[in-house]
């Protein structure tokens, strides 16, 4: 029998999608890691529930809104390995230059004053937001740190490489903030 | 060198060197190739000992000095490298970080800025300390130039050079502790400014996008710090 597949996921809190986009990137080198990793959830896949026992989960974006501050505690639970993928996972980004404004005024101008039709600050469909937008790890333990706005393919493809190989990745020569 | 001049033996990290006895511990590791992070220390300033990232052991003293601000003297054994230092160190750098609004992804200088090439170089994976997410106004008044305080690190590299290297003073520090900012003239508009010459010596020096052109989008403001030696040294009538 081979040996189990690494079962990885990704997850998209307040997040541009670019980190998302940078995964992808990877191009062939994707199928090749789908020799070795299972991919158990992430928001490119219709998956509803986030499985248990997941071995690698990547996070993109800050925890802004109750909804993503739910999420991360469900993530963390079920997660060996906690990857802060990108700056507004590890510094909350610019997710987070709402922060000074407070949420009120914050929606205000989003929803209200920047709007010609029908100008309202919903109240369903979109989740509340916290008071701040914070980092990952100000909410939920993380084990590892990969910069970059977003990390190029090239980092993220290095780091799954590491982990697959059992190493903790060392990346202070290939990225940094706003990479 | 002058016959009055003295020199001095220590080592830097084990290392045996020699030096002129007016000489920093930072003017000397440098001199020998061995790397002291600095922020507010820039050739042909006077030291202030603001942003403490110099800091290095010397033996037999208990505190950490900064490597910028202090004489050597004969004998000393200096240590810039232990993981004492380079815990401090991260630390100081992620309370900068955390102090301001340092957003790398959008600001100016970015992949220019002195404070984030120091954070990767140094090894700060992440700040552990809550952020502040200040809101300090930014000051466009000028006609060439911005001030974004949100990125200011207190070095007061911009005061400095304005007062020493262009006679103009226009800034200084106003405030004590967390509510230290850095001003034109009497806090007023720097547009309006009557001792600003809009040379940009300030911009210059400035080691993070606080201080920048205007029309610069993101990533495109980078910096000229070679000429302050030369003006200090034709100063000081060397040259
Ligand atoms: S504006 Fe720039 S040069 Fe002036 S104190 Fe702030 S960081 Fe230093
Ligand atoms: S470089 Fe020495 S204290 Fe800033």
């Amino acid at each position: 029998m081979s040996t189990p597949k690494v079962r990885v996921a990704t997850i998209w809190l307040d997040g541009c999608s670019g980190c998302h986009m940078s995964l992808l990137d990877m191009d062939e080198r994707l199928i090749e890691l789908a020799d070795k990793i299972d991919v158990v959830y992430t928001p490119l896949m219709d998956v509803k529930q986030f499985p248990k026992d997941v071995d690698v989960t990547l996070v993109e974006g800050a925890v802004n809104s109750h909804e993503d501050y739910e999420r991360i505690l469900e993530v963390r639970k079920n997660t060996k390995i906690l990857v802060s993928l990108g700056d507004c996972a590890i510094s909350a980004n610019v997710p987070s230059m709402r922060n000074p404004f407070g949420v009120e005024v914050t929606l205000k101008r989003a929803y209200v004053e920047n709007v010609t039709l029908n100008p309202q600050i919903p109240s369903k469909e979109v989740p509340p937001l916290m008071p701040l937008a914070r980092p990952v790890h100000a909410v939920v333990k993380v084990d590892l740190f990969v910069q970059g706005c977003p990390p190029s393919a090239d980092t993220i493809h290095f780091v799954i490489a590491e982990l697959l190989e059992g190493r903790t990745p060392d990346l202070s020569e290939r990225t940094r903030f706003g990479a | 060198m002058s016959p009055t001049v003295r020199v001095k033996t220590l080592t830097i990290d084990g290392q045996a060197v020699g030096a002129r006895e007016d000489q920093t511990i930072m003017q000397v590791a440098r001199e020998n190739n061995i790397f002291v992070p600095a922020l507010c220390a820039i050739e042909g300033l006077t030291p202030v000992g603001a942003c403490r990232l110099c800091i290095v052991e010397v033996k037999g003293v208990n505190k950490l000095l900064p490597a910028c601000a202090t004489r050597i003297e004969e004998g000393m054994e200096v240590t810039t490298n232990s993981e004492r230092v380079a815990n401090y160190r991260r630390t100081i750098l992620e309370m900068l970080f955390s102090e301001g609004n340092h957003i790398c992804s959008v600001c100016v200088s970015n992949g220019h800025c002195e404070l984030q090439t120091l954070a990767k170089k140094l090894g700060m994976t992440h700040v552990r300390v809550p952020y502040r997410s200040t809101m300090r106004r930014v000051d466009a008044s000028h006609e060439r130039f911005i001030a974004d305080p949100n990125r200011c690190i207190l070095c007061t590299r911009c005061v400095r050079v304005c007062d020493e290297i262009e006679g103009a003073h226009t800034w200084d520090v106003m405030g004590r502790g967390i509510n230290s900012r850095i001003i034109t003239d009497l806090s007023q508009p720097w547009g309006d400014s009557d001792s600003c010459t809009s040379c940009g010596k300030c911009v210059n020096v400035c080691p993070t996008g606080a201080l920048f052109e205007k029309g610069k989008a993101v990533s495109e403001m980078s910096k000229r710090q070679e000429f302050l030696p030369y003006l200090t040294l034709m100063r000081e009538g060397k040259k």
